[in-house]
C-alpha cells in the first residue's frame, strides 16, 4: 500500500470514529453552518463535538502547517481527506472568512509573528473574520476606495466606510483594505490591516437582501485607532495582497454550489417535482432541454476545472484562468437555480413555510444573483480575460 | 486531463505536418475541381508516411494502436486547417469499425491497407437528413452463409472515393453492421457536393454481397462514439482557428479611429467566447480519455463533447462572420469556410440537439 492509501485508510477510520451521524447530513439551513468566533454559540451537541474533535487534529484547517495550528497536510494528502469527507457528505466543522481567505494571505504575506498570532486562532475557530474590501463608491472600481488611514505615532487612524462586508455585524476582526498615500497612483497607496471589531469607532448596519436575508452590513469607521504592527505586508503594498486573495476568492465563488443543490440532482429534484412521462422522461419537454444544456454545460466545466488544477500541478502556468472559472462557473449556478425554480414551481414561491425550510427555494435563487456580482462582475471578468489573455487593445 | 509526453509529442508532430501540408488553397482547388482527387491527396500521403493513417490500427496490422485522445489531436488539426481527408472515414471510423467488430480473417483483410492508406473505408449509416442509426430500413438477407443488403443511405463521407462501405442493416429485427466492398455490382455511388467541399455521397445497395462484422455486441456503439469524438476535436480545432483570426482581425481593423478590438461590445463577446472555447476543449479531451479507459459513462461524456463543441463552433464560426464585418461576408476572406465546416461537422452523427437528447436519455429523465 502506498503512503497514500495508507493516508487515506487512516483519514477514513477516523472520520467513521469521528464523525457524528448528525453531521453527515446536509445543512438543512445556512443556519446550521458553524462560523465560529467569540459570540458563537452551537446549536447541537454533535456540532460543538465534531468541533472540538477536528480542531484537536488540526483539520480544521488541513493544509496549513502544524506549527501553526493546521493538519499539514500535502496537496495530495488534502485531495484524499477532502475525497474522504466528501464519501461521508461530513460537514465542515467550521469555516469562515479566516479560513478561505486571510489564511491564505498570512502564509503568503504576512510576517511570522502575524503568522503565529492569528493562523492558530483561526484554526481553533477562535475567531471568525471578515473582508473590508469594497466601499458605496468602490465596487468594481474597488482601487478607488477612500477609506483612509493616517499614521500617529504607533497607530493607523482610519476613518471612512465599507460596504458588503459579510457578516461584520458577527465578526471578531476584520482583513481591511485601506488608503495610506492619497497622492499615489490609485492601486499604489493601498495597504492590507488587520482590525478588532471591538475597537471604539467601529459600528455596523446589516443590509437586507432581496432574499431577505442580511448576510452582508456596511461597516463605519470613525477615527478608529489601529496599531501599525497590524499591517500585513509593506506600506502602500496592500493591492499585491488584495489582487491574490482577488483570485482566491473567484476560485471559491466559482466552485461547486453550497446551499441545498449541494450534492443533489437537479433533474432527480425536477423529476420529484413535475413528474414523468409514459417512457419515463420528464413531463415537460423543455425544461427537459434546459436541464440537459445546463449538465452538460457543469460537465464540461467541471472538466476545465480539472485540467486547469492538473496544469498548476505540473508546474504549468494557469494565467487568468481564474477569471475564465470566475466568471462561468457563476453564470451557471445562477442558471442551476433558475431551472431549479422553474423544476419547484409553487414550493418556489413559499417565502416562510416548514416544507421549504423557510423559503429555501426562493431565497437561495435570489441570493444566486449575487454570485456574478460578488469577487468580481461577470463583466470584469470578461474585461480581464480581454486584456489579460486575450491581449486586447486598451480603449 | 492533460497531455502526457507521447501525446504532446504527436501534437507537436500533428501541427507541424498540418501547417506544412494543408492549406486553404487546396481546399479551394479541390471545390473549384482544379485538384487530381476531391481530398488533399499530397496531404493524405504525408498523413500515410508519418503513420497517422494507423493511429488506431493495432501494431500486428502495421498500425500505431494509440488510443482516441491521440487520434483526437489530429482531427483537432484537420479542423484547424479546413483539411480535406479521409482520416475520420478512414482512419477513425474504419478502423474501429473493422479492428472491433471484424473477424480475424476480416481484420486480416482490411486493417494492412487502412493503415497504408490504400483503402478508403465509408461508414454508410443514415437514411434521412437527420442522424437517427436506430432508424434503418436498408435489409440484411441471408441464405445459408451468404448475405447479402438492400437500402439506400445517405451522409456517407468518403464515399466516392471508398473501396470499402461499412453499413448499417436490419438482421433479426435489430440494426448491426456489414461490410461491403466497392467493387460490387449492387454498389451505386453518387457523389454529393456538399457545403464544406468534404467528399459525401448517397450510396445505393441493390442485394449488394455482404459479410457480417458482428464479432462483437458493442462495437455499433464504439463506431457511433469514435465517431462523435473526432467530430468534437475537429470542432473544438476549427472554432480556435476561425477565433484566433477574428482576433487578429480586431487588433488590426480601425474604425472611429481606434482598432475595434478596444471596443468593450466585442471584447466581451471575444472573451465568452474564449471561455467556452477553453471548456468545450476540456470536455472534448475528458470524453476521449475516457473512451480510451472504457469509463462506464463514456458515451455520455462523447455526447456532451459532442453537443458543446457544436455549439462552440457555430458561435465562433457566426462572431468570425460578424466581427469580420462586411469581409466576413466574401468568398475571398476564408472565414465562410470554417461557418461551412461548423455546419456539417455540427450535423454528421448527431447535431447538439440529438446529443443532449441522448444525454438525458443516459442519465435517465
Amino acid at each position: 500500500m502506498s503512503d497514500l492509501e495508507e493516508f487515506r485508510a487512516e483519514v477514513r477510520t477516523w472520520l467513521e470514529d469521528n464523525c457524528p451521524e448528525e453531521m453527515r447530513q446536509p445543512l438543512a439551513s445556512d443556519a446550521e453552518h458553524v462560523w465560529g468566533g467569540r459570540k458563537w454559540e452551537f446549536s447541537s451537541d454533535a456540532q460543538r463535538v465534531w468541533f472540538d474533535r477536528m480542531v484537536g487534529k488540526g483539520w480544521t484547517a488541513p493544509a496549513w502547517p502544524k506549527e501553526y495550528g493546521g493538519g499539514g497536510m500535502s496537496a495530495d494528502e488534502h485531495d484524499v481527506f477532502k475525497s474522504e469527507m466528501n464519501r461521508i457528505n461530513a460537514r465542515s466543522p467550521v469555516s469562515n472568512f479566516g479560513f478561505w481567505m486571510l489564511g491564505p494571505a498570512l502564509l503568503k504575506f504576512g510576517s511570522e509573528e502575524q503568522k503565529r498570532e492569528h493562523l492558530p486562532e483561526i484554526a481553533r475557530g477562535e475567531i471568525r473574520w471578515c473582508q473590508g474590501y469594497s466601499e458605496p463608491n468602490a465596487g468594481s472600481d474597488l482601487a478607488s476606495l477612500k477609506t483612509s488611514a493616517e499614521i500617529d505615532g504607533d497607530n493607523f487612524v482610519v476613518n471612512g466606510r465599507k460596504i458588503w462586508t459579510s457578516y461584520a455585524d458577527r465578526a471578531d476582526k476584520m482583513f481591511c483594505l485601506v488608503r495610506t498615500d492619497p497622492d499615489a497612483k490609485k492601486q499604489a497607496g493601498i495597504s492590507f490591516i488587520l482590525l478588532d471589531m471591538d475597537t471604539p469607532g467601529v459600528s455596523t448596519r446589516p443590509i437586507q437582501l432581496i432574499s431577505g436575508e442580511s448576510p452582508f452590513c456596511e461597516t463605519f469607521f470613525d477615527d478608529v485607532r489601529v496599531p501599525r504592527a497590524n499591517l500585513v505586508g509593506e506600506m502602500n503594498q496592500g493591492w499585491t495582497i488584495a489582487k491574490y486573495l482577488l483570485t482566491h476568492e473567484r476560485d471559491n465563488i466559482g466552485g461547486e454550489p453550497p446551499g441545498l443543490l449541494k450534492g443533489r440532482d437537479l433533474a432527480q429534484m425536477a423529476l420529484e417535482a413535475v413528474g414523468a412521462d409514459d417512457q419515463g422522461r420528464l413531463d415537460d419537454p423543455m425544461l427537459r432541454a434546459d436541464i440537459a444544456r445546463l449538465e452538460i454545460d457543469a460537465m464540461a466545466f467541471r472538466a476545465l476545472v480539472e485540467q486547469t488544477r492538473a496544469k498548476a500541478e505540473a508546474g504549468e502556468g494557469v494565467g487568468a484562468r481564474s477569471a475564465m472559472l470566475k466568471y462561468y462557473g457563476t453564470e451557471l449556478n445562477k442558471r442551476r437555480y433558475n431551472l431549479m425554480m422553474d423544476a419547484m414551481g409553487g414550493l418556489g414561491l413559499e417565502w416562510e413555510s416548514e416544507q421549504t425550510g423557510g423559503g429555501r427555494y426562493a431565497r437561495e435563487w435570489l441570493r444566486s444573483k449575487g454570485n456574478s456580482i460578488e469577487g468580481g462582475t461577470s463583466e470584469i471578468m470578461l474585461g480581464i480575460i480581454s486584456s489579460a489573455v486575450l491581449e486586447l487593445p486598451k480603449g | 486531463m492533460i497531455l502526457n509526453e507521447e501525446q504532446q509529442m504527436l501534437a507537436d508532430l500533428s501541427e507541424r505536418l498540418f501547417a506544412d501540408k494543408a492549406s486553404v488553397d487546396t481546399l479551394r482547388a479541390i471545390r473549384g475541381g482544379r485538384h487530381d482527387a476531391d481530398y488533399d491527396t499530397a496531404l493524405w500521403q504525408a498523413m500515410v508516411e508519418s503513420g497517422l493513417t494507423g493511429i488506431l490500427v493495432p501494431e500486428a496490422h502495421g498500425g500505431m494502436d494509440f488510443g482516441l485522445v491521440s487520434a483526437g489531436l489530429v482531427a483537432r488539426e484537420t479542423g484547424r486547417r479546413l483539411a480535406l481527408t479521409p482520416f475520420l472515414s478512414t482512419a477513425v471510423l474504419g478502423a474501429i469499425a473493422i479492428g472491433r467488430a471484424g473477424h480475424a480473417e476480416q481484420q486480416k483483410q482490411w486493417l494492412g491497407p487502412i493503415a497504408e492508406g490504400s483503402l478508403i473505408v465509408a461508414l454508410a449509416i443514415d437514411e434521412t437528413g437527420k442522424h437517427r442509426p436506430e432508424r434503418v430500413a436498408t435489409q440484411a438477407n441471408a441464405e445459408g452463409d451468404a448475405v447479402t443488403i438492400s437500402g439506400e443511405k445517405t451522409l456517407v463521407v468518403d464515399g466516392p472515393n471508398a473501396g470499402l462501405f461499412v453499413v448499417s442493416a436490419m438482421h433479426d429485427g435489430k440494426p448491426a453492421l456489414f461490410a461491403v466492398e466497392a467493387a460490387d455490382s449492387g454498389v451505386t455511388v453518387n457523389a454529393v457536393t456538399s457545403i464544406d467541399t468534404r467528399s459525401m455521397a448517397n450510396v445505393r445497395f441493390d442485394n449488394a454481397k455482404a459479410q457480417r462484422l458482428d464479432a462483437n455486441d458493442n462495437a455499433f456503439d464504439d463506431v457511433l462514439n469514435a465517431g462523435r469524438a473526432m467530430l468534437a476535436m475537429e470542432l473544438v480545432g476549427l472554432s480556435r482557428a476561425v477565433f484566433e483570426r477574428t482576433l487578429t482581425y480586431l487588433t488590426e481593423r480601425k474604425q472611429f479611429g481606434l482598432r475595434i478590438g478596444a471596443f468593450q461590445a466585442l471584447q466581451h463577446r471575444a472573451a465568452h467566447l474564449s471561455v467556452e472555447i477553453e471548456i468545450s476543449e476540456a470536455m472534448a479531451f475528458q470524453a476521449l480519455a475516457a473512451f480510451d479507459a472504457g469509463a462506464a459513462d463514456a458515451t455520455q461524456q462523447i455526447l456532451a463533447a459532442k453537443a458543446r463543441a457544436a455549439d462552440t463552433a457555430r458561435l465562433a464560426a457566426a462572431e468570425g462572420v460578424q466581427m469580420h464585418g462586411g469581409m466576413g461576408m466574401t468568398d475571398e476572406f476564408d472565414i465562410g469556410f470554417f461557418m461551412k465546416r461548423a455546419r456539417a461537422a455540427s450535423e454528421l452523427l448527431g447535431d447538439a440537439n440529438f446529443c443532449t437528447e441522448r444525454f438525458a436519455q443516459a442519465k435517465g429523465y
